[in-house]
């Protein structure tokens, strides 16, 4: 097994990381502070479920609510799938960064075992125990619920509660790989896991809020297609750094913020190895250099950007306007609207590029806590809403072409550029943490990557977006003026 | 069988080993020494495969540290600084678990480790949990855990640290056993008395370089200069001393004895106690004043 070329896993691979398994879920089941509140939770909360569901029921009926209490049996099925799930994250940071911690790591880095087969044997060994104990946890509270209240689970929903509770302990310990190799204690680990909890407690929220609204089947599939994602996402991830020189190599834990400051700003500002910088003709040559950097985040933007419209155009067909609102896409309203912003005239720039310069900063916030998807859900946004106006012009009678001409084209050329450039380096910046180049640290890639983000931002998306306002501001009314009079 | 060609390790700017070279063919044994911190526990996990050189390469047992890391592992066998044993297991399952990695039969594994508990003083203890072990105990499990895949190469980070003085030399002679077995072995250790016993050659490294390397007796030629001799004679030499300027350089003189150093001590010994004989001094011992490893250590290493 070589993650390196992804080539595919052996027999011997296989033999070797079911070895490490097997003496992880031994020791994991010798261990009390594991094995009591899993029992704990296999049967002890099942039953409890159980009288919880079945006090809840006899209680709505009493007022008519029987709906409330039926909504509740499903929550509760995934409640009592997930709550043993959450172990494999306990589990995952100890047998993880445990062993780093107890110096047991070493020996068996030692031996033949390749990064692939540990990395394998040790999350399907954090996945076992709890994996059984839900599974077990879940089989209980079916038979509870069905001696007692009748209540027979569908086919369907069991299989997606199944799936998900895997599905959940996969992300948590992939995640807690990721953790687990960037701590040096188990101290440490357990802090920086909240970054895990918090995350899949809120989804956990709305898992409560969807199932209690009742069409859950869906949503369910849905949100089990994007934590597979999510998964696939970090174990690139652990895979990345789960090997022998991070695990023993990273030895140090300090915050440099020095070398963090001196490593951001040097690259920010092109500093010469001799310590001088630049001159602004030379600071910009050189981002007109990295600029083929942004290719794949540019080519994976158009992508999206094409979907977007082609999504805006979809829901065009599904969503019409009414015919209330269509009336106002006539000429008439649309030069009316236009003379409008012409008495605004003066603001209007200024008002357009800040909340470009904000939408666009939100999204580079939101992209850091999400692998850049929220940040590329923000760039799809406005697409999607053109090509939807657009489709509904044409669907009221209009003439969209002249729409985009008219109303977007002006002030498109140059904003349309800026927010690829942006969104190409936020895009980049915070997917760095999942494949970061081998000869640096995450810290290290991250932060030039921030720092290339910035110098983007700064050189070219803000002169950009500063003259497309002033396009918009002024220019972009006169011509739809003159279009559509 | 472990070559190592300028060997570099970087962490982010700091230098661990800088340009370390070293060879130990089969059936020798050399000792690495230097301070904490000196770049020694780095080197280990650059020959075992475990850490990629920054620069430079290694080979072990022929293997390429780098390209056949999988070999080089197969190869090794490493005694840690750290036990780091799993305690909740027992000794014996502990060693089927290590030596399944290594592709051991089960059968043999149980009849290997049993024999290798019996060498090392601990019988009937191999079904007890590793928890209950002691130190020096620990220390052995570990040993046997390096041992038990019988490798060519065996790479021991401080073997008898922890130890009493009988296990000690049960691992002291294990280890003589192996050498004479043509393994090639590293020993890593602060104890000098152990390093000077053991090794064929001694590595000194400091700041991640190695500064001195030879047998224990080149290392003190090389570092402490010409040997010291001390003549004792049977009456106070004062008066009789100062006859002999020009053919020894006194270093020290008390009473009956002094202490001097030769450039040539084969011609320059019989004459000086000829001379003395004639003189009617008797010459009651001539011999060399032994020089510890400690004396070449704190040399290199305190400078």
């Amino acid at each position: 097994m070589t993650f390196g070329n992804l080539s595919l896993p052996t027999r011997e691979d296989f033999y070797l990381a079911a070895l490490v398994t097997r003496r992880e879920v031994r020791d994991s089941f010798r261990d009390w502070r594991i094995i009591i509140p899993i029992i704990l939770l296999t049967l002890v909360f099942p039953v409890l479920a159980t009288v919880t569901a079945q006090r809840m029921l006899s209680f709505t009926a009493q007022y008519g609510g029987e709906l409330v209490g039926e909504r509740l049996m499903p929550f509760l099925l995934l409640v009592v799938g997930f709550f043993p799930m959450s172990f494999s994250l306990v589990i995952a940071l100890e047998t993880f960064v445990g062993e780093k911690e107890r110096k047991s790591l070493e020996p068996l880095l030692a031996t033949p075992l390749s990064n692939g087969q540990l990395y394998l044997g040790k999350v399907v060994a954090a996945l076992v125990p709890p994996l059984t104990a839900s599974a077990l946890g879940i089989l209980v509270y079916m038979i509870g619920i069905r001696l007692t209240v009748g209540w027979t689970i569908d086919l369907e929903l069991l299989i997606q509660i199944l799936l998900l509770t895997a599905v959940q302990g996969l992300v948590m310990v992939a995640a807690a790989v990721v953790v687990s190799s960037q701590a040096t204690s188990v101290r440490a680990a357990n802090l920086l896991a909240s970054f895990i909890i918090v995350p899949m407690a809120l989804l956990l929220q709305a898992e409560a809020v969807i199932m209690f609204w009742g069409t859950y089947a869906t949503v369910l599939w849905l949100i089990i297609a994007g934590l597979l994602v999510t998964t696939l996402i970090l174990v690139r991830m652990g895979i990345h750094l789960f090997n022998r020189e991070e695990l023993l190599g990273r030895d140090i834990d300090h915050i440099r913020l020095g070398w963090m400051a001196r490593l951001a700003w040097n690259r920010f500002a092109m500093r010469g190895e001799d310590g001088r910088y630049p001159s602004v003709r030379l600071w910009y040559r050189h981002l007109m250099a990295f600029l083929p950097v942004l290719k794949l985040p540019t080519a994976v933007l158009l992508g999206v950007l094409v979907l977007s419209i082609l999504g805006g155009l979809a829901a065009t067909l599904l969503f019409p306007f009414p015919e209330a609102l269509q009336g106002e896409l006539t000429y008439e309203r649309i030069v009316s609207n236009a003379q409008q912003l012409q008495l605004i005239v003066g603001d209007l720039p200024a008002v357009i590029f800040l909340h470009n310069v904000r939408v666009l900063a939100l999204a580079a916030i939101l992209g850091l806590f999400s692998f850049g998807v929220m940040g590329v859900v923000i760039f799809m946004l406005p697409w999607a809403v053109l090509s939807y106006l657009t489709a509904q012009f044409a669907l009221a009678g209009g003439e969209p072409l002249r729409f985009l001409v008219g109303a977007v084209l002006p002030h498109a050329t140059l904003e349309l550029p800026a927010l690829l450039l942006a969104a190409a380096a936020a895009l980049r910046w915070h997917a760095i943490i999942i494949a970061p180049p081998r000869e640096q640290l995450i810290s290290e890639s991250w932060l030039l990557a921030a720092a290339d983000f910035a110098r983007v931002f700064i050189g070219l998306v803000i002169p950009l977006l500063l003259a497309a306002a002033l396009v918009e501001g002024y220019l972009t009314p006169r011509i739809l003026l003159w279009l559509y009079q | 069988m472990i070559i190592a060609n300028r060997l570099t390790k970087l962490f982010d700017e700091f230098t661990a080993v800088a340009d370390l070279s070293l060879q130990v063919n089969q059936g020798e044994l050399v000792a690495l020494l230097g301070p904490n911190g000196a770049g020694k526990t780095t080197t280990v996990r650059m020959l075992s495969a475990i850490l990629r050189p920054t620069r430079g390469e290694a080979f072990i047992n022929g293997h390429h540290v780098v390209k056949e890391a999988q070999a080089v592992r197969r190869s090794i066998g490493l005694l840690t600084e750290q036990p780091g044993l799993y305690d909740r297991m027992s000794g014996l399952e502990y060693l089927q678990f290590y030596g399944r990695l290594y592709g051991l039969e089960p059968d043999f594994i149980e009849r290997r480790s049993l024999e290798l508990y019996e060498r090392f003083a601990m019988p009937n203890t191999a079904d007890r949990r590793l928890g209950e072990y002691s130190k020096g105990m620990r220390q052995k499990v570990s040993l046997i855990r390096a041992m038990l895949h019988d490798p060519a190469v065996l790479i021991l980070d401080e073997p008898t640290s922890a130890m009493d003085p009988h296990s000690a030399k049960l691992v002291r002679d294990a280890i003589e056993e192996l050498r004479a077995d043509r393994r090639a072995i590293i020993l890593c250790t602060h104890n000098l008395t152990e390093a000077e016993s053991l090794a064929d050659r001694i590595a000194i490294i400091k700041h991640g370089c190695i500064v001195a390397q030879g047998s224990t007796l080149e290392l003190k030629a090389q570092l402490l200069g010409r040997p010291q001799l001390e003549l004792q004679a049977d009456r106070p030499l004062n008066g009789v001393v100062l006859e002999l300027d020009g053919l020894i350089t006194p270093e020290l003189v008390q009473e009956c004895i002094v202490r001097f150093r030769t450039d040539n001590p084969t011609v320059t010994n019989p004459i000086l106690v000829r001379k003395l004989t004639e003189s009617g001094v008797g010459v009651i011992s001539l011999r060399e004043v032994s020089q510890s490893l400690e004396e070449v250590y704190l040399q290199v290493v305190a400078g």
